[in-house]
């Protein structure tokens, strides 16, 4: 097992012609042969990278059977093509894209509230990956080993560090997402927490939050009460000055808020190992484990 | 990014949202005249800096005659003014902003900004203008009143009376704020503020809301629909090494420790800074070159990191995923051999390629400290810097 993408995923890729979009949509095929065609208005009935490339989301749904769709639209219209994936009721969305405007996504996140089939990752994230069956999204697919820990993250590179360290450790990995750092985005925390505790092969989660927001504090109370596998955590950003934006959209302290040791206390009252270091988030989760036992 | 007191009230005007009178000065001629123009009795002189708090550093000041004005805006400009906000360097005054004094019979404080919890947003209203806002929800929480709104539906009258009702306003400032509001509201989706705050929001002898002040944040992501906000950024304002590196698409925030970094991914830069200071060392900066930096962007990085004399040392932190790291390793040695190695530079490759990428670090002859892990190289920085 693992949690929301597997060997019976159907993706399909909006945006599939252009540089990014074919780029990634041909290494993530190579690494798991789960891509069924692609999306790019304009360009229905011919074919790409091997692959039928539809007009609308909808057609390549009806015509494929796509259960996943991956977003590499560009900023100005990747709400748009949210929406759109969300219409045809694509159950796993997962938007690549970097940059889109926050209001732009308010009406995005509304349209989610309001479905019961689609799930968002991201946006601004690395994607999704079960290792070995699929891999929707930017990560190297050759750095994960099919395991026992699951990994959730809003940083991309942190999201890799800590799949090398954990398969180094050889505990890999049996899902790894990155849930993006911007304001307002899809799935989080809580969720993702609840599916991985339910997941019977994951024995232990990794969530790697960063400053900015309170979710990573919410996910913490959460975790107290309903999480009973072992968890392990990092805050990025223990050393960002106040009201600089750290590359995220929503990587910023305001005020007295946001900040990383805020993140770490309450992280710690809820039972989860922390991990000081960023070199230690592998021997964290390490360590949460055997305690439990 | 920021803007000037002076831009945010002529965008104000232009939206209908009333402001006291004021004129842009350069000069301390140009702030007489400005007097003269107002034609009142009093007139304020103000530092356009981008930092709160410049009363407290002298920066806001009441005169009560065209001489006067001419006098102290003399002093102003060029002076370097020290604020709680801009540390202890300072920000040197470039211009002026005079404006028209106000009878002020009661001061509110009003502010709109995204929610991220709720997607909606947020219009926070209070009875305590002039105050700082963090203290009054800390210490008065009834005297603070917040309605959320949800754009896809729009501002509602229900949204405005909740927040009149609460704040007890007369009649005459409630019919006032009905009418304010909605052009605020509007501003906000139109612009793609990310924050907007008025503190405070003068309710005048005259029976008129106005905003003396005004803080508005715009979503950089978003600059793109709105080239006429983007053209108001002032690179006086800003660290020149920031400016220097938003040319190159770099991602940089300037700090002031010893040891520079260069980083791909903004969470893995972030993680980077703070194992600096774990291991007992101090960032120089915040760099992350992305995901699928070129050679030309690292050639760059490392000139703006040269460039820095704070720097006694470079850290070059890379998992590449995407980005290669035999490509990384061309680009970090092109770089040194280009520009000489002036500090000692430990490198730490991992991910896709990372053999080859060591490799090329290895046969170059140049003096570079390989890593095996973060830790390792961030210790070795550390150990190198002292």
């Amino acid at each position: 097992m693992s949690i929301i993408v597997g060997k019976n995923t159907k993706v399909i890729t909006q945006g599939i012609t252009g540089k990014s979009g074919e780029f990634h949509t041909k290494l993530s095929h190579e690494y798991a042969p789960r891509f069924v065609g692609g999306v790019t208005p304009g360009k229905g009935g011919t074919s790409h990278i091997g692959l039928p490339v539809f007009d609308t989301v909808k057609e390549a749904r009806e015509k494929t059977g796509a259960n996943a769709s991956m977003i590499f639209v560009p900023p100005p219209f990747a709400a748009d093509a949210i929406l759109e994936a969300i219409a045809a009721e694509i159950e796993t969305i997962v938007c690549i894209t970097e940059g889109i405007p926050v209001l732009d996504m308010i009406p995005v996140k509304k349209a989610l509230d309001r479905s019961n089939r689609s799930k968002l990752i991201g946006p601004n994230c690395p994607g999704i990956i079960t290792p070995g069956e699929c891999k929707i999204g930017i990560m190297p697919g050759h750095i994960h080993k099919r395991g026992r820990i699951g990994i959730i993250s809003k940083s991309g590179t942190l999201t890799y560090e800590s799949v090398g360290q954990t398969t180094a450790l050889g505990l890999g990995q049996t899902t790894c997402i990155g849930i993006g750092g911007d304001p307002i985005g899809g799935m989080s925390y809580i969720e993702l927490l609840q599916m991985f505790e339910e997941d019977p092969e994951t024995e232990g989660i990794i969530m790697i939050g960063e400053i900015g927001g309170d979710l990573e504090i919410r996910a913490a109370e959460f975790v107290k009460g309903n999480i009973k596998k072992p968890v392990a955590g990092f805050i990025a950003g223990q050393t960002a000055p106040k009201g600089k934006r750290m590359g995220h959209a929503g990587a910023i302290i305001s005020g007295s808020h946001g900040t990383a040791s805020e993140k770490m206390d309450a992280m710690r009252a809820a039972g989860i190992t922390v991990a000081e270091s960023p070199g230690d988030i592998g021997k964290a989760i390490a360590t949460a484990l055997s305690k439990k036992r | 990014m920021n803007i000037h007191e002076y831009q945010a009230k002529a965008l104000f005007a232009q939206n209908g949202v009333p402001v006291p009178e004021g004129y842009l000065a350069l000069n301390p001629t140009e702030a007489e005249f400005a007097f003269r123009r107002l034609g009142g009795p009093v007139a304020v002189v103000k530092a356009q800096v981008h930092a709160g708090g410049r009363g407290k550093g002298g920066g806001v000041k009441l005169v009560k005659s065209p001489e006067e004005c001419f006098k102290v805006s003399k002093s102003m400009i060029g002076m370097n003014l020290v604020t709680p906000q801009t540390g202890a360097e300072g920000k040197l005054v470039r211009k002026l902003y005079i404006e028209a004094g106000s009878n002020i019979d009661k001061e509110f404080y009003l502010a709109m900004l995204v929610d991220r919890d709720t997607a909606t947003i947020a219009i926070m209203f209070s009875t305590e203008g002039g105050m700082d806002i963090e203290e009054v929800a800390a210490k008065t929480p009834e005297k603070i009143v917040t309605v959320n709104v949800d754009p896809t539906a729009g501002l509602q009258g229900y949204h405005l009376r909740n927040l009149t009702f609460a704040m007890k306003l007369t009649k005459e400032q409630t019919k006032e704020f009905h009418s304010l509001i909605p052009r605020l509201y509007n501003m906000f989706i139109k612009y793609d503020f990310s924050l907007l705050e008025i503190n405070p929001l003068v309710w005048t002898k005259e029976g008129k809301f106005i905003a003396l002040d005004g803080k508005m944040n715009f979503d950089e992501n978003a600059l793109f629909k709105h080239k006429e906000i983007a053209a108001m950024r002032d690179y006086d304002e800003e660290d020149i090494r920031e400016v220097e590196a938003s040319k190159y698409g770099l991602n940089y925030i300037g700090l002031d420790g010893t040891i520079g970094c260069l980083v791909n991914g903004a969470g893995l830069a972030m993680a980077t800074m703070d194992i600096i200071k774990h291991c007992g060392g101090s960032p120089a900066n915040f760099l992350d070159v992305g995901g699928g930096a070129s050679e030309e962007m690292v050639t760059n990085a490392f000139r703006i990191l040269f460039s820095d004399i704070r720097v006694k040392a470079v850290f070059v932190n890379i998992f590449g995923g995407i980005m290669r790291c035999d490509v990384i390793a061309n680009a970090v040695v092109n770089a040194a051999k280009a520009l000489g190695l002036k500090v000692p530079l430990v490198v730490r490759l991992e991910g896709t390629n990372v053999e080859q990428g060591k490799a090329i670090l290895r046969e170059s002859g140049l003096k570079i400290t390989p890593a095996d892990n973060m830790e390792d190289g961030a210790r070795k920085a550390v150990a190198a810097a002292k």
